[in-house]
């Protein structure tokens, strides 16, 4: 045996590495089942359901002439990002620090601070795919029409991926094990995930229960995604609160967050 | 030969644990330098600081001219580590992670010839998680060498390996050594230590207890030679114990143990040539490292058996 010191030629242009990384992330994020099934797969399948219920294609007097399918395409784009965000971002990266990755990267030029980066690009990506595809699909199989304020809630889409992805970090920066850090992301996810009308639409909670979900990441965000496709711009204290989540759970992520 | 890493009065604690008290040492390039010790005795923290991974509280660390702290990234372009328990995600595949890695640096290795040599050709793409113990061992040293480093840092590399892995991995640290990377090895495995070292860093309770070649470690500890042997005939003692060379005799059975020292064996072969006896079964008994290592720290270095089992699922 002998070790060929073959040197390739130096790597052209800047951080060649990072584009590998983030594909190499996208390949392992596919490979672990647990996005693109839940985050994106099952979604789509309720969007089927409920899109194939003749009662949810009717417009309703409770909704001001909207169908029960509007309301909820908002939600099951919520459910997405809250799937990513809660439970395969944290998994990942606990488990990552559980068997010593992020701290294989320290000793190469690489860094962990870009493997996070790379994670965070793929999540971001991911969730823009698959509004897409909960849009397109909405409005090809069951007639709902595309987001009147595109603009609007293609904000709302980047600020609730934001403020949720924060959430999941700070998850991953507080959990001791990829274990825990699933754990904790699913006992967040129903809380957040009823207060984003999963369960009984917003407007028809009791005034307490409306209150609280303006104040939660996700109740802002179908608020604002839900009034971006009537065709308002989404009112500020949404954009507010989804701002505020993401840069107080991303600043406390970073200040906790261990590479070991 | 110039210095390559260069360690002066290195102290780290964490809180009130002292894990190394006092540590200096200088590696030369192009050596195979050997850090041993029991388990607990400081030997990874000392690396950890070494590769940038940990800011020592107290002492100076140069590695090839750099500050392992300040010039972190310069360092990590040069010095290709293998850590004690990293791991990759399991469902990356060999030759994926590799490429990967590869990306990092300015100036890679070719990764399917490292694959090639490391024995992983076939394994490229097989998932991490699916490799055996020897196997990701193997991955890992590949990933130390894919930036093509002029200093390797392995750590406990041989660990939960079977024998003939071990003994392949040795010769592919020779290997490597023989193209110029200077390679500093953490072990408890005296057979290891013996067999690659150019020199020993004995490190215990967070101090260095001695610096010296495998050979000049042994010679420190002054135990005996046993000399034993079967004669053909029955003979009287005092042929022997009037040696001067010669301490003791004593008779097991059929078997005769001379104690001595090291021109013992020389004058009772030549005693019992003269006298016409033929020693059967004739073995020499010298100190080894192991002796040297337990006369220097007082105890005994972890045993492979016992290394092995406390690794379980490798292999």
């Amino acid at each position: 045996m002998s070790v060929t010191a073959t040197a390739s030629p130096p790597a052209a242009a800047s951080r060649p590495g990072l584009g590998r990384l983030t594909v190499t992330e996208l390949k392992l994020f596919i490979r672990e089942r647990v996005g693109p099934i839940w985050g994106v797969g099952f979604p789509l399948l309720l969007l089927i359901i409920f899109g194939s219920i003749h009662s949810f294609n009717k417009p309703q007097k409770d909704f001001g002439g909207a169908t029960t399918l509007e309301i909820y395409v908002p939600v099951l784009i919520v459910f997405s990002i809250a799937i990513l965000a809660l439970s395969a971002l944290p998994m990942v990266l606990a488990g990552y620090r559980e068997k010593g990755i992020l701290r294989r990267l320290q000793t190469t030029p690489m860094g962990p601070v870009r493997l996070l980066t790379a994670q965070l690009a793929v999540n971001f990506a991911v969730t823009v795919v698959m509004v897409i595809v909960i849009l397109v699909v909405a409005r090809l199989g069951y007639g709902v029409a595309l987001p009147k304020q595109l603009a609007g809630f293609a904000i709302a889409v980047l600020l609730a991926a934001a403020a949720l992805l924060a959430v999941g970090l700070f998850v991953a920066a507080t959990a001791g094990s990829g274990r825990a850090a699933q754990a904790i992301g699913t006992i967040l996810f129903f809380p957040m995930m009823f207060f984003a009308g999963l369960w009984v639409p917003i407007a028809q909670m009791p005034k307490l229960l409306r209150y609280i979900s303006h104040g939660t990441p996700l109740g802002a965000a179908v608020q604002a995604l839900q009034g971006a496709a009537e065709g308002h711009w989404p009112h500020a204290q949404q954009l507010l609160v989804m701002a505020a989540y993401a840069v107080a759970f991303g600043l406390a992520a970073a200040k906790l967050f261990r590479w070991e | 030969m110039p210095a390559v890493i260069e360690v002066q009065n290195l102290h780290k604690s964490y809180g009130d644990t002292v894990a190394v008290d006092d540590v200096s040492f200088s590696v030369q390039e192009g050596e195979i330098f050997g850090i041993l010790g029991p388990n607990g005795a400081g030997k990874t923290t000392t690396v950890e600081c070494v590769e940038g991974l940990r800011r020592p509280d107290r002492g100076e660390i140069s590695v090839l001219g750099l500050d392992p702290q300040r010039d972190r990234a310069e360092l990590t372009q040069r010095l290709g580590a293998q850590l004690q328990d990293g791991e990759l995600p399991g469902r990356l595949k060999v030759g994926e992670a590799l490429a990967l890695y590869s990306s990092f640096y300015r100036t890679p290795a070719d990764w399917r010839a490292l694959m090639d040599t490391l024995g992983l050709a076939d394994k490229s793409s097989t998932r991490y998680g699916k490799l055996s113990g020897g196997q990701k061992q193997r991955l890992s040293i590949a990933l130390a060498l894919v930036g093509n480093p002029r200093v390797a840092v392995l750590d406990e590399l041989t660990t939960g390996l079977d024998p003939q892995a071990r003994r392949d991995t040795w010769q592919l640290i020779e290997d490597v050594r023989s193209r110029g990377v200077t390679i500093v090895l953490v072990t408890h495995f005296m057979e290891e230590a013996e067999r690659l070292c150019d020199r020993i860093a004995l490190i215990d309770t967070g101090r260095v207890v001695a610096v010296d070649t495998p050979a000049g470690l042994t010679e420190r500890v002054q135990t005996e030679h046993r000399i034993r042997f079967q004669p053909s005939v029955p003979f009287d003692d005092r042929l022997l114990t009037s040696l001067p060379d010669v301490t003791s005799v004593i008779h097991r059975g059929d078997v005769v143990v001379v104690t001595g020292n090291d021109n013992a064996l020389n004058a009772v072969t030549s005693v019992l040539a003269r006298n016409n006896i033929v020693a059967r079964q004739l073995r020499v008994e010298q100190a080894s490292l192991e002796d040297a290592f337990v006369a220097l720290t007082g105890r005994h270095p972890e045993s492979e058996q016992h290394a092995r089992e406390s690794r379980p699922g490798q292999n």
